[in-house]
C-alpha cells in the first residue's frame, strides 16, 4: 500500500471528505452500522465475544448491508459491553450489558426486522450529537425516532451534564484509524501551529486560554512551555506522562485507548512551541491496550508524514516513541520519570533545576499529562477565548474524572471545572447505590483526601478543594458509603504510599511505614488516644519534610480523615 | 540469595538463549536498559542474577545498576513464576468493592502470601496495582485475562480452567 504524505490543509480536507463519505449509511449500500465499544473495560466484560458474534451473524446471513465497526471506550464502564446500532435515517440506539445471546436477538429483531429491542436499550442518540440534541429538543434532523420509550441520551444526566473537549471523539472514532481522527478535524491544529503560528503565538494562545496542568498540580501550561522555550539548547524533549498510577483513576487510559491522536497532536504543537524534536510517551505497562493503540497511531502518523521530518512542509522535525513503565507509582513524579527513561531506578531528585531547564538527558524537558495534551488541539483551533469561557475564574476548561466506588454509574466523565461534587456524585453517578448513604468522597487518590458529605456542594476546582484539605488531583473520585471505615481507607492509602516509596528520603521511607504501623495498631483495636496524636504529628512531619510529591502528599488521607472523621478514630481506640 | 548460580544451572532452552543474545545485542544505550529487561522478563519469565551478570558483561552497564533497576520495578522478578499468574487488584475501587476478601480467599485456599507461588508450581499469586478497569470492580486477572465483578463463590470456577 502506498501512503501519501499529507502536506497541506487540502489533503486533510480530502481525507476527511472521503472518510465521511465512506462511513455514511445509505438505503442502497450499507444500511446499518453496528458499533461495538471496545475499551479495556468493554473487552473485559465480553465485548470481543459480542463483536465476534455480530461478525459471524453478518457473514452467515450474507448481510452485505451491515457495517461492523469498533471504537474505544464510551465512558460508562459499568454498563459494558455497549453496542450502538444505527439504521439509515433512524436514530441510533445504544444497547447495554450485551452478550452473545442478546447480540443475536438484536441482530434478528432490530437489524433485520427493524424493531428496537427496548428491553436491552440504554439510550437513544449519540453522545457526539449532544449539543444539537439539547438545542433541538432531542431531535436530530433526518433521524426518525423509532421508540421514544427509551431515554434520549440528552435526558440522562450522566451524559447531558458533561462537556466534551478532551473526550471529544470517544465512542465515535476507531482509535486504530487515523482517517477517523482526521475526519473529526484532526491534525488541523498541528497544521495551524506549524505553518501559521510562530513559537510565541502558540505559547501566547495556550497561556491566554488559562489551561492548567491536569496531572494534579495545576501549574499553568503556557508558563511551563515559556520556560522551556527560553532555555538555550539544541536538544529539547517533550514527555507525555501517561504513568497513571493512582489506584481508582483511569481517565488517561480512556483517552489513550479511544483517541490516541489527540495526544500525539498536542505533543507536536508542544514540540514546536518549545523547540523540541523528540517526544516520549511514558505509559504504564499495566495498560497493554493503550500501548498497542499508541504504537499503531504513531506508525500511522509517520506514514502520513505527520511525524518525522519536515511535517507539513514547515521544516519542523518531530518524532515520538512510547516508553513502557515497569511498575513504580513514584515514576509519575517528573524527576523520577526522567530517571526511569534514562534507564535508572525511579528515584526523584530535588526540583531545582526544574526539568524545563535541565530534564531528560540533562536537556530542557517539558512533561505534560495526557489530558493536558489532549486539550491543546481544540485550544489552537477554537482560540484561547473560547477555552477561557468555560470553567471558573481561576481555572479554565473541563476536567475528566473517573468516578468509582459505591455508585451506580461508574465511568469517566468530563465536566466544566467548577461543577459541584454533588452534581457528579448524586446526579451523574446516581449515588447512593443500594439505598445506602455515602459518607465521603475521596479525591486525588493516595495524594488526596476525603470530602465529607456536608461539603458536597464544593466546586471541583484546584483552590476550593485544597482549602478543604483534599486536592483535584489527576481525577480519581471514589464514593465511600456509610458502612466503610474512614480509618481503614486512610490505612489503605498510606499502605499504598509506603509500598511505593522509593526509599531515597527518610521522612517518606520511615514515616509512611510508621504511620502504617500505628494505623494497624488502631484498626486492630489496640490503639490509644495517644497513638492518634502521634499519628497526626508524624503525618505533619512527613508532609513538610519529604523530598518529592509522593511523600509530601502521603499524609493527606490521614490528615483529612482526622479532620473530618476523628470521632471514628476515637471510637475504635475507646 | 544464591549469587553463585550460573546460567547453565537454569534449564533455558537453546532457543531462549539465542533470543536472549539478540535482545542484549539490541541494548545500544543506557536508556534501552529497561525496555530490554522487559523483553528478558517476557522471554524467561524472570531475571536471575546470572542473566543480569551476562547483560552487564555485554553492555558495560555496571552489575549493581542492573540489579538496582530489577529490584526497583515491580514488573521484574528474580524468582521463576508458576505456570499461571493470578493478580488480584488492590486498587481503591476494588478494595472498596470487596477485593480484599478475594485476596484473603486465595491466600487461605492455597496457603500463600502475595508474591509467592503454590508448591505444585500451578499459581503465582500477586496483588496488583490498579488495572484501570474500576467499572468492573472487584477485578482479578489470570494470565492477562480480566475477570470483573468477581464474587467469592465464582473464584473456584474461574481457577479450575487453569491447570
Amino acid at each position: 500500500m502506498i501512503y501519501l504524505i499529507v502536506k497541506d490543509l487540502a489533503m486533510l480536507e480530502d481525507i476527511k471528505i472521503k472518510t465521511l463519505k465512506k462511513s455514511q449509511l445509505s438505503e442502497d449500500d450499507k444500511r446499518v452500522r453496528v458499533t461495538v465499544h471496545m475499551g479495556t473495560c468493554g473487552i473485559a466484560s465480553g465485548a470481543k465475544d459480542v463483536f465476534d458474534t455480530f461478525k459471524g451473524l453478518v457473514r452467515e446471513s450474507k448481510a452485505r448491508d451491515v457495517k461492523l465497526d469498533t471504537t474505544g471506550c464510551m465512558g460508562i464502564c459499568s454498563r459494558e459491553p455497549l453496542v450502538t446500532v444505527e439504521v439509515v435515517n433512524q436514530e441510533p440506539i445504544i444497547y447495554e450489558y450485551i452478550d452473545a445471546g442478546k447480540a443475536a436477538e438484536i441482530f434478528d429483531t432490530h437489524i433485520k426486522d427493524g424493531t428496537v429491542v427496548s428491553k436491552y436499550a440504554f439510550a437513544r442518540g449519540r453522545e457526539c450529537d449532544m449539543e444539537k440534541r439539547l438545542k433541538n429538543n432531542g431531535r436530530i434532523e433526518g433521524q426518525e425516532v423509532i421508540d421514544d420509550s427509551i431515554d434520549g441520551i440528552e435526558e440522562i444526566p450522566y451524559f447531558s451534564r458533561q462537556k466534551q473537549i478532551v473526550m471529544r471523539n470517544r465512542g465515535v472514532i476507531d482509535p486504530f484509524k487515523i482517517d477517523d481522527y482526521i475526519a473529526r478535524d484532526g491534525y488541523r491544529a498541528a497544521y495551524r501551529a506549524l505553518r501559521e503560528m510562530d513559537r510565541g503565538d502558540i505559547i501566547k494562545t495556550v497561556s491566554e486560554s488559562g489551561l492548567r496542568g491536569r496531572g494534579g498540580a495545576g501549574f499553568p501550561t503556557g508558563l511551563k512551555w515559556k520556560f522551556a522555550s527560553k532555555a538555550d539548547s539544541k536538544d529539547k524533549y517533550i514527555i507525555c506522562n501517561a504513568d497513571e498510577g493512582d489506584p481508582g483513576a483511569y481517565m488517561d487510559r480512556s483517552v489513550l485507548e479511544s483517541d490516541p491522536h489527540s495526544v500525539i497532536e498536542g505533543m507536536i504543537v508542544a514540540g514546536k512551541a518549545i523547540g523540541a524534536t523528540r517526544g516520549y510517551i511514558y505509559c504504564r505497562a499495566e495498560y497493554p491496550l493503550a500501548v498497542e493503540v499508541l504504537n499503531r497511531a504513531i506508525s500511522q502518523a509517520r506514514r502520513y508524514g505527520l511525524l518525522g521530518k519536515d511535517i507539513f512542509g514547515s521544516g519542523f522535525d518531530f518524532d515520538i516513541e512510547v516508553y513502557e513503565g515497569a511498575g513504580a507509582f513514584v515514576c509519575g513524579e517528573e524527576t523520577a520519570l526522567i530517571r526511569s527513561i534514562e534507564g535508572g531506578r525511579g528515584n526523584p531528585r530535588l526540583k531545582v533545576p526544574y526539568p524545563a531547564e535541565k530534564g531528560l538527558f540533562k536537556e530542557p524537558t517539558i512533561i505534560d499529562n495526557v489530558e493536558t495534551l489532549a486539550n491543546i488541539a481544540p485550544i489552537i483551533l477554537n482560540g484561547s477565548e473560547w477555552f477561557a469561557s468555560i470553567g471558573t475564574e481561576k481555572s479554565k476548561g473541563t476536567k475528566v474524572f473517573s468516578i468509582t466506588g459505591d455508585i451506580v454509574n461508574v465511568g469517566c466523565v468530563e465536566v466544566p471545572i467548577g461543577t459541584s461534587v454533588r452534581t457528579v456524585i448524586e446526579e451523574m453517578a446516581m449515588c447512593p447505590e443500594n439505598g445506602k448513604n455515602i459518607k465521603a468522597v475521596q479525591l486525588g487518590g493516595p495524594s488526596g483526601g476525603c470530602l465529607p458529605l456536608e461539603y458536597l456542594d464544593t466546586p471541583l476546582d484546584y483552590e476550593p478543594l485544597k482549602e478543604l484539605g483534599t486536592i483535584m488531583g489527576s481525577g480519581g473520585m471514589i464514593a465511600i458509603d456509610e458502612d466503610k471505615s474512614a480509618v481503614d481507607i486512610a490505612r489503605f492509602f498510606v499502605k499504598f504510599c509506603s509500598d511505593e516509596s522509593c526509599g531515597k528520603c527518610l521522612p517518606c521511607r520511615e514515616g509512611t511505614r510508621q504511620m502504617v504501623n500505628i494505623l494497624d495498631k488502631i484498626c486492630s483495636g489496640n490503639g490509644t488516644k495517644e497513638d492518634i496524636d502521634i499519628l497526626e504529628d508524624l503525618a505533619h512531619v512527613v508532609k513538610e519534610t519529604a523530598l518529592c510529591g509522593l511523600g509530601k502528599t502521603a499524609s493527606n488521607p490521614v490528615l483529612s480523615t482526622l479532620k473530618y472523621f476523628r470521632d471514628e478514630y476515637e471510637q475504635i481506640v475507646e | 540469595m544464591e549469587l553463585s548460580i550460573t546460567l547453565d544451572s537454569y534449564n533455558f532452552s537453546e532457543e531462549q538463549i539465542r533470543e536472549l543474545d539478540k535482545i542484549i545485542d539490541s541494548c545500544t544505550t543506557r536508556s534501552k536498559l529497561i525496555p530490554i529487561l522487559e523483553e528478558v522478563q517476557q522471554l524467561l519469565g524472570f531475571i536471575p542474577v546470572a542473566v543480569q551478570e551476562m547483560i552487564s558483561e555485554r553492555t558495560g552497564i555496571p552489575e549493581n545498576d542492573i540489579y538496582g533497576v530489577v529490584s526497583f520495578y515491580s514488573y521484574f522478578t528474580m524468582e521463576p513464576r508458576a505456570r499461571h499468574r493470578i493478580q488480584v487488584c488492590a486498587g481503591t475501587a476494588c478494595y472498596v468493592k470487596g477485593g480484599k476478601e478475594i485476596g484473603e480467599f486465595i491466600e487461605k485456599k492455597f496457603h500463600i502470601k502475595p508474591g509467592e507461588s503454590t508448591e505444585d508450581g500451578r499459581f503465582t499469586y500477586e496483588q496488583a496495582r490498579c488495572f484501570g478497569t474500576c467499572g468492573l470492580a472487584p477485578v482479578m486477572v489470570v494470565d492477562g485475562k480480566v475477570y470483573g465483578k468477581v464474587k467469592i463463590q465464582d473464584i473456584d470456577k474461574i481457577l479450575e480452567q487453569y491447570k
